[in-house]
């Protein structure tokens, strides 16, 4: 990127100042620490996703290598038409967008209650760390197995010493597939939230907030008029970020239903289509969708990111 | 981090005479008892989140007959077979391929990481380049590409070129999903450095390798440390490219994991103790980074 807007150094010699080839040689020894990254990111990131760009117009499967043939949009078309992958779009939006909402809700009620003073606060706040740093399929398989059974998982046991031996013993998982992973998500992903909304909350003008109490303000006017407004863009972040990566979950539908009774989600259909069935283009093609999809939730991302960021810089 | 403890105290010297001030109607018996109450409520909320943790270790430690149970046995006598049973004892896999290809994996992607991220993170703060943030915003979209999109081309490559199942591959793969995450952080470190002390030591003579090892690394080494352990931890974790690019010989621990249920009968116990030990490493680097992982997560958005 740098590189692209610099003029090349070899018409320097021809200008007749001095100082002019010490200061770009000098402007190049600033730039020299950052090349080596950025080239990487470059090669590793950008390069695979042109190659999926170029792949989604063709009309190519695994199986059949010499059938190759370029078909320009039809892979899209194919896509959006089939009746299982617009499915797997709408599950995608569904789950993101409710582990997101609950983590936040929930994450924001954890946040008020940690920024106050209590005995063994620092306890606390370790044991609400800690779903979040479970490996996602130790977390995934734990859901699964030990708490979803329906014969020996602890929520079944919970039933059954609650009810008594007539206790209704529901299978969690079959009966509502897409719950149970949003379920298992929401707890890995809320300390998240809480953790984002913690650093909002402590970040807080106290004088102001003291200010308006002496002028009579109670709780919830200091909540509703100070804190909610102060934490808006902690709230955007979190949301955002969670989208970012719950949109990409993968382990937890690979582990919990293997994408089956209609969980699957728009990054396991395209780990599908091309590891399972092979089907190049069209895994491409959905693959494309799934970065416009990002590409939109990013953009508002990096706007959020960026006037948090600037804040900072001016405040240094 | 020094700013945010002084905050705390402020409010929480703040919040005293508040309390106190409420009038004599409340008395200052409520608040109190108020406060009690919702102190009590954040315990109970950290119990119910950590109970599932806490089950599973019981579990792991339970054999699988009383693991099997309901009403669950959470009396039942303590045995360690659970992880005999995972480390192969059984005449299972043993799991130890794949733990140590999860360590080079991410210790190796770290420490590449660590060789890209200083240098740039270095040109982006103590000496920027020109349009330093448009750089910065470079790298934090390229996090936000979904790893899926550039799956396919990946496997492709690595199948043409031999690098199946070579957890070289993932190395790659892991510093370039990490990098972007470790120059944000190291960016927001170094800039920590006031520009100040950095001129002292060059009117005093000292030559750039010095004021890196003696002015610089002091301050930002325990950021340093805490992006490295937040880039180890996303290694550690990571699934789908694992799953997809290796096989036998380079799988990864979170590989293993998801292939260890093949048996038929009695597992929950072996499970608890596998999910605890491959997870061990994470819960270890997560607390150990603890201060600084909002500030990782957030991509330095937030500190």
């Amino acid at each position: 990127m740098t590189a692209t807007t610099s003029t090349p150094p070899t018409r320097a010699p021809a200008r007749p100042s001095a100082p002019r080839p010490s200061g770009r040689l000098r402007a190049w020894a600033t730039r020299a620490p950052l090349l080596p990254a950025l080239i990487f990111m470059i090669a590793v990131t950008q390069l695979p996703f042109v190659a999926t760009l170029v792949i989604s117009f063709f009309d190519w499967n695994a199986l059949y290598p010499d059938a190759r043939s370029f078909t320009g949009l039809a892979n899209y078309h194919e896509v959006l038409t089939d009746a299982d992958l617009r499915k797997s779009v709408w599950t995608t939006i569904l789950l993101t967008a409710t582990v997101v909402l609950a983590s936040l809700v929930i994450g924001l009620g954890l946040a008020l209650l940690l920024d106050r003073r209590f005995r063994g606060r620092g306890v606390v706040r370790t044991l609400l760390i800690a779903p979040f740093l479970l490996v996602p399929v130790a977390a995934a398989l734990l859901w699964k197995h030990v708490l979803y059974n329906p014969e020996y998982g602890l929520f079944n046991g919970i039933l059954h010493w609650v009810g008594g031996d007539g206790a209704t013993q529901p299978d969690w998982i079959s009966n509502t597939p897409l719950i149970a992973i949003e379920l298992s998500l929401i707890w890995q992903w809320t300390p998240f939230m809480m953790l984002i909304l913690l650093a909002g909350l402590q970040s807080r003008d106290t004088e102001l907030i003291e200010a308006a109490r002496m002028d009579g303000a109670n709780n919830w006017q200091v909540f509703r008029h100070l804190t909610l407004p102060h934490l808006r863009r902690y709230l955007e972040l979190g949301a955002l970020l969670g989208s970012i990566y719950i949109v990409q979950n993968f382990d937890a539908v690979f582990t919990i239903t293997s994408g089956g009774l209609g969980t699957a989600n728009l990054p396991y259909t395209v780990y599908q289509s091309f590891y399972q069935a092979h089907e190049n283009g069209l895994a491409s093609a959905a693959g494309v969708l799934v970065v416009i999809g990002s590409i939109i939730i990013a953009t508002f991302a990096l706007r959020v990111v960026s006037s948090l960021f600037r804040e900072e810089v001016s405040r240094a | 981090m020094s700013n945010v403890r002084t905050d705390e105290a402020a409010r929480t010297e703040e919040a005293a005479p508040v309390a106190g001030g409420r009038g004599p109607t409340a008395a200052g018996v409520r608040p109190r008892a108020k406060g009690m109450g919702l102190g009590l409520l954040a315990w109970l909320a950290g119990l119910l989140f950590f109970l599932p943790i806490a089950w599973m270790a019981l579990t792991s430690f339970h054999s699988e007959e009383d693991a099997a149970t309901n009403p669950p046995s959470v009396a039942a006598s303590l045995t360690l077979d659970g992880y005999r049973e995972f480390f192969g004892a059984g005449g299972g896999a043993s799991p130890w391929p794949s733990l140590i290809n999860s360590f080079v994996a991410s210790t190796a992607s770290t420490l590449l990481v660590l060789i890209l991220a200083l240098p740039a993170a270095y040109a982006l703060s103590i000496r920027p380049v020109k349009k330093w943030t448009d750089v910065l915003f470079f790298f934090l979209s390229t996090k936000m590409l979904p790893v899926v999109a550039g799956l396919l081309p990946i496997y492709l490559f690595a199948k043409n070129t031999d690098f199946l199942d070579n957890i070289w591959l993932l190395v790659i793969l892991y510093t370039s999903m990490n990098l972007p995450i470790a120059v944000w952080m190291m960016q927001s470190f170094l800039s920590e450095v006031p520009v100040a002390i950095i001129e002292a030591a060059q009117i005093d003579g000292a030559r750039l390798p010095t004021i890196l090892t003696r002015v610089v690394a002091p301050i930002a080494l325990p950021g340093i440390a805490a992006t490295s352990l937040i880039c180890f931890i996303f290694s550690w974790n990571e699934l789908l490219f694992a799953r997809v690019l290796t096989g036998v010989v380079a799988q990864t621990a979170p590989v293993f994991l998801t292939g260890f249920i093949t048996s038929q009968g009695l597992f929950l116990a072996k499970v608890c103790a596998a999910s605890l030990v491959i997870s061990l490493p994470v819960l270890a680097a997560g607390f150990a980074a603890q201060d600084k992982l909002v500030q990782g997560l957030s991509l330095g958005a937030v500190k």
